[in-house]
């Protein structure tokens, strides 16, 4: 599945992940075109509903990004994003999207590669877990594998 | 409030199998409080049904309404006008209390999304203890305030048992013994010598063991 663009949506916190975003994109740091930004006021803010109203949607991986533990901007923030992706984690196996899909990252403001990284990173991490389950691609890849059997 | 937990997505999952239009009703009181059968706890099981029946190419349609209260009559005819007749499959996501009002009000399937624990109370966010085992004749006045029914493993009423250890039940370590706690909490108050008087054997007949219960009182009665 070379050809899977996977779409990723990215709930970045405001005071971290979304100006390091801003940042990459003034060094003009290349980082892949499939994650979509959500800005958050805090990566607390990341309720488990909206993490599954972006895979019911058809995305392909979703993750939060939140300042550097410590370092959150309401305090514990962060770490509550970090209990409640592990309850999302816990979630999306039990329905069978698969809790790979899901991740939490921790990043300052300052730090413009490391979030050009990490979309990278994720995006790699999706393309080869391929499509999820919920996108139509998902059915096409299933036909192709089914068809290669046959032969 | 009434303590309970959520059933594995699965196993809810499994109980509607044969539906394709469900009908999840939250509840509005005590699992709203302990955070499993509110308004979110709604959203949080339609999306994840509709999302594993659409991975099994099954596609699930789902109501969502979150009543104020399930145990009351009259937040049932508030749930009338939600029981249209292409509904296969009401779940509802209160305490067993609830499940059953709604069961009895209409005439659909109806299954229960929660696994109803214990009667307690929140020690801190998130985590939830048991304090009362609904005996139907209370005796914490004869010993502190602690209950010696649902909080000693042995329901004993003079005790403790001789598992006592350390302050721990024998059970489990990590469990305190009801009755070291009744002891020092009595000690505390200087009320000891009340721990001297025998407690008889509990009327037993007062709780379960009487059958199902109902409490009737004519004053507040308007029929
Ligand atoms: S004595 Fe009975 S009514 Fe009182 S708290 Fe214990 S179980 Fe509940
Ligand atoms: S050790 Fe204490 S709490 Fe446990 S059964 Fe004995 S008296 Fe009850």
């Amino acid at each position: 599945m070379s050809d899977f663009e996977p779409k990723i949506v990215a709930f970045c916190c405001y005071y971290c992940a979304y100006s390091a975003a801003d940042l990459a994109g003034s060094m003009r740091l290349q980082y892949p075109h499939n994650i979509r930004l959500v800005e958050l006021p805090c990566s607390g803010k990341a309720d488990i509903r909206v993490i599954l109203e972006a895979f019911e949607r058809g995305a392909d991986g979703v993750y939060v990004a939140g300042c550097l533990e410590g370092d959150c901007h309401f305090l514990k923030g962060n770490i509550m994003a970090k209990r409640r992706i592990k309850q999302a984690k816990k979630l999306l196996d039990e329905i069978g999207i698969g809790s790979e899909r899901v991740e939490m990252f921790n990043l300052s403001g300052s730090m413009g590669p490391r979030f050009a990284e990490i979309a990278e990173e994720m995006t790699e991490r999706i393309k080869k877990l391929g499509p999820s389950p919920l996108n139509p691609a998902y059915a096409r890849k299933q036909e192709a594998a089914d068809k290669e059997e046959a032969k | 409030m009434i303590v309970a937990q959520g059933k594995p997505i699965a196993e809810v999952a499994k109980m509607i199998e044969d539906a394709n239009k469900i009908l999840v009703v939250g509840c509005g009181g005590c699992v709203t409080v302990c955070l499993a059968g509110g308004e979110k706890e709604v959203g949080v099981l339609a999306s994840a049904l509709r999302m594993l029946r659409k991975k099994e190419d099954k596609p699930l349609e789902t109501v969502e309404v979150t009543l104020s209260r399930q145990c009351d009559p009259e937040y049932m005819d508030q749930l009338e006008k939600y029981v249209a007749d292409d509904i296969d499959c009401i779940v509802s996501m209160a305490c067993g209390v609830g499940v059953q009002f709604v069961a009895e009000r209409f005439d659909k399937w109806v299954v229960p999304a929660l696994d109803t624990k214990f009667a307690g109370g929140a020690l801190e966010h998130g985590v939830w203890g048991e304090r009362c085992g609904l005996c139907g004749e209370c005796v914490l006045h004869k010993t502190g305030g602690i209950c010696p029914i649902i909080r000693c493993s042995k329901s004993i009423l003079n005790g403790p048992c001789g598992g006592s250890q350390d302050g721990k039940c024998e059970i489990n370590p990590d469990v305190d013994c009801a009755w070291q706690l009744i002891y020092d909490r009595m000690k505390s108050l200087g009320k000891l010598d009340k721990l001297l008087e025998i407690e008889p054997v509990k009327d037993w007949s007062k709780s379960r063991d009487g059958g199902p219960r109902k409490v009737v009182r004519e004053d507040v009665m308007i029929k």
